[in-house]
């Protein structure tokens, strides 16, 4: 397969996961928004939804305060915005039309409507639209893994939409813990919920995982059980360690296929090997920000080793 | 002059029997369903995304071509006639371009004029005396043909460069058996999806000698910003071939190869829909970022071939197609089977002179052009653009050539008003092989949808038809 088109899946399937993520973030803040200030606290969850984006620094060129406007606005259609949700589906579109004999039709077309159907929205949406729409870019993610998933071939050009799609996840969850690490950490529990409560599960919300903990744990909230489902739980499809162990999984197969592993293989298997051996308490102990930041290093890392590798 | 139509024939109560089980199928199915399967049929383009940009327009970055539902019938014994005169045409092409790239007989035989080949900037010295692998130069040609009456059909341009619009052949098929199944079920259609197959062994069989095992072919874009990407990644997906850019493939020892993920890997034939300026910026455009460095002499090497070759430009001049008759004849040695348009060579003092006499009633275009760009329809002209050409022609006159406004025939198109009759034209493509000249019957017919209009292209709002060969 030609690099560039490996190249050009792999960023597809990173551009519609981080579209599915943004519904996500904003959906969340909507939420947390709209309790009483006496259950939500100081209203900071639009500062906490633009750091956890990762576009802080071009927003607050832009704007000097991060409201539910300046957000939105922002996060969702603002063309200058390379992450915006718009910017997003635009380059995924624009990647896989450049590529589109690798994929099927139906995969093709489910993002090619997606971008028909964007190009139709006009961008001034009152919250009960904006709500709508989100619901319709998680629609567009589900349809574009889906058909993808029920009708390609099982081979490189399907391993690199699965990598890219699993990096990018592993990269927003470890966003999330990166910015709400504190509200996590085991001295800010507070028994009988209040506003750590609501911060908890807006956290879970954002990685559509709020059921997953009660089935997973079947307890109440407690901060220390969230992290280790986003980062240890195997069974929970957005933890850092089962995105490893996709990544792991398919830069495997893509080594098996062209006969040879390298740098990307070691490195994935390195950071899949240390989440495997470790407890929650193991995490806590070393400091759950240090080790966020260790992980984000290293994924980075990874990140470049596979483009050497594969996508030039 | 009332044209030639194509469903009423010379008379417009008269059906031809070709049209029989159509004009009924019309007669019986009402407008508003014509106006419901046409909206399903853009529906359809849409969502598959088959688009073309206009250059020059900034908002419609990617537009549909309009699809018309009623579809173009051809019989069996007038496609019979089509095929026979494209192959001579398009042999004689090959022959042509042997020729002036090799001993130039044609000039020595004083066939046509020197100055029109070496003065012609399609005319590429740097392949003088290089013979094309196997003899082929144009290995793929759109050839455009109109009609004009029951038996008489012209050859308007032959398109040897990089000739696009197949990728409308194949999938309006595809669009009219979803839409009009009735129709297919009442007519036996000759099948055209054999062309991906034709196009296929075409290209394989000219493979360079020493391409080891099944040759590794690639199509060659300028990329997705390029007018007609939707059929460069159509067909590269119909052929089973990797759709690359410039930037995909390097040369190293004079071997191409392409950047893969398994490594680099070699390749044989390039199906390059990329122009002769940009193909190699060591060798041509400098400043060309989408060529490829080195090609050329690895195509002089002998290690790729390169589809269509380099340097056919010179053989679809609008000056050298005036001669292409006589082409004909001092090639195959045989009267030309195809006529061609009447044409007044401006380069010639008295043809001058006529044309600017009669700029209202004739067509002037550029020698150079193509699209449907930097042409003169007089009858339908302002005063001011007729003076502008009156000025361009005495300053340049060698830069065009004249032809006679042709009552182009008509075939009924659903538009507004409902079924009208518009003007037509017809593409069909010649695929010429190392072992044999293949031509998938039917072709691309383009009909200008407004009405009287005689541009077809679709630079310039035409739409397209589906096309019919069926037994007499």
């Amino acid at each position: 397969m030609l690099s560039r088109t490996a190249d050009n899946l792999y960023w597809t399937a990173r551009y519609v996961e981080r579209a599915d993520f943004l519904a996500r973030v904003i959906d969340s803040a909507h939420r947390l928004e709209a309790l009483p200030a006496s259950w939500s606290g100081a209203s900071t969850e639009w500062e906490s939804a633009i750091a956890t984006s990762g576009a802080a620094p071009g927003f607050y060129e832009r704007y000097g305060d991060a409201n539910e406007r300046t957000v939105c606005d922002y996060l969702v259609f603002n063309p200058e915005n390379p992450s915006s949700i718009r910017s997003c589906i635009n380059t995924a579109r624009s990647n896989v039309r450049a590529v589109r004999t690798a994929l099927t039709s139906e995969t093709w077309e489910a993002l090619n409507t997606a971008w028909n159907e964007l190009n139709a929205v006009d961008p001034n949406l009152s919250p009960e639209e904006l709500s709508r729409f989100l619901e319709w870019v998680k629609g567009v993610a589900l349809m574009f893994d889906g058909s993808a998933r029920r009708t390609m071939l099982r081979n490189d050009a399907y391993w690199f939409l699965r990598l890219g799609g699993a990096m990018e996840r592993a990269d927003n969850t470890a966003r999330i813990l990166d910015v709400k690490y504190h509200l996590l950490l085991p001295a800010t529990e507070i028994v009988g919920g209040g506003l750590d409560y609501f911060q908890w599960t807006t956290i879970l919300r954002e990685v559509s995982a709020l059921t997953a903990y009660r089935w997973v744990y079947k307890e109440n909230l407690k901060p220390w059980l969230v992290a280790d489902l986003l980062i240890l739980n195997r069974q929970m499809p957005r933890s850092m360690s089962s995105c490893y162990d996709v990544i792991s999984r398919h830069l495997d197969l893509l080594g098996d296929l062209y006969g040879r592993r390298g740098p990307s293989q070691k490195l994935a298997r390195g950071t899949l090997a240390r989440l495997t051996g470790l407890r929650i308490d193991d995490v806590f102990q070393t400091g759950l920000h240090e080790f966020i930041a260790q992980f984000l290093v290293d994924h980075e890392r990874l990140g470049v080793a596979i483009t050497d590798q594969y996508l030039t | 002059m009332t044209p030639f139509d194509e469903m009423h024939g010379d008379s417009p109560d008269g059906i031809r029997a070709l049209y029989g089980k159509v004009k009924l199928w019309l007669d019986q199915t009402p407008p508003e369903t014509l106006a419901a399967r046409r909206a399903q049929a853009e529906l359809f383009f849409r969502r598959i995304g088959i688009t073309f940009a206009v250059y020059g327009e900034a908002d419609a970055a990617e537009r549909l071509i309009p699809f018309d539902i009623i579809p173009r019938i051809i019989s069996r014994s007038e496609w019979g006639l089509l095929e026979r005169g494209l192959k001579q045409r398009v042999q004689t092409l090959n022959a042509f371009l042997s020729d002036i790239y090799g001993s130039q007989e044609c000039l020595k035989a004083g066939i046509l004029p020197p100055e029109l080949i070496f003065s012609n900037p399609q005319y590429r010295l740097e392949m003088a005396g290089m013979p094309a692998p196997h003899g082929v130069w144009v290995h793929i040609a759109g050839v455009d043909i109109v009609r004009t009456g029951e038996r008489a059909f012209h050859v308007l341009e032959d398109n040897a460069r990089t000739p696009s619009g197949v990728s409308y052949m194949l999938e309006n098929r595809e669009v009219m058996m979803r839409l009009a199944p009735e129709l297919f079920a009442s007519h036996h259609v000759a099948p055209v999806e054999t062309y991906t197959d034709a196009l296929l062994a075409t290209l394989r069989s000219v493979a360079p000698r020493g391409a080891e095992g099944e040759p590794t072919l690639v199509l060659l874009t300028p990329g997705r910003y390029n007018s007609a990407f939707y059929e460069h990644s159509f067909l590269a997906d119909k052929l089973g071939i990797e759709l690359v850019e410039g930037s995909d493939l390097f040369v190293r020892d004079d071997r191409v190869y392409m950047r893969t993920t398994d490594g680099p890997q070699r390749v044989d034939v390039i199906y390059r829909r990329l122009d002769d300026d940009f193909i190699d910026p060591l060798v041509f455009n400098p400043d060309s970022m989408l060529g490829v460095a080195g090609l050329m002499s690895a195509y002089a090497a002998g290690n790729v071939t390169l589809a269509n070759a380099v340097g056919t430009g010179v053989s679809d001049d609008k000056a050298v197609y005036s001669y292409m008759p006589d082409l004909v004849r001092f090639y195959t040695g045989d009267e030309p089977i195809l006529q061609n348009v009447e044409t007044w060579r401006c380069r010639e003092a008295p043809a001058l002179s006529y044309v600017l006499d009669h700029l209202p009633e004739l067509v002037v275009k550029e020698v150079g052009g193509s699209g449907g760009y930097g042409m003169l329809i007089g009858p339908t002209a302002s005063k001011a653009e007729i003076a502008e050409f009156r000025t361009k022609l005495i300053h340049a006159p060698e830069q065009f050539i004249a032809q006679p406004t042709l009552a182009l025939s008509t075939c009924p198109t659903f538009v507004e008003q409902g079924v009208a009759p518009r003007h037509v034209d017809l593409r069909p493509f010649v695929l010429t092989g190392a072992d044999a000249v293949r031509i998938t019957p039917g072709g691309l017919s383009r009909v200008a949808l407004r009405e009287g209009s005689l541009v077809v292209n679709s630079s310039q709002g035409g739409g397209t038809k589906d096309t019919w060969v069926l037994d007499d």
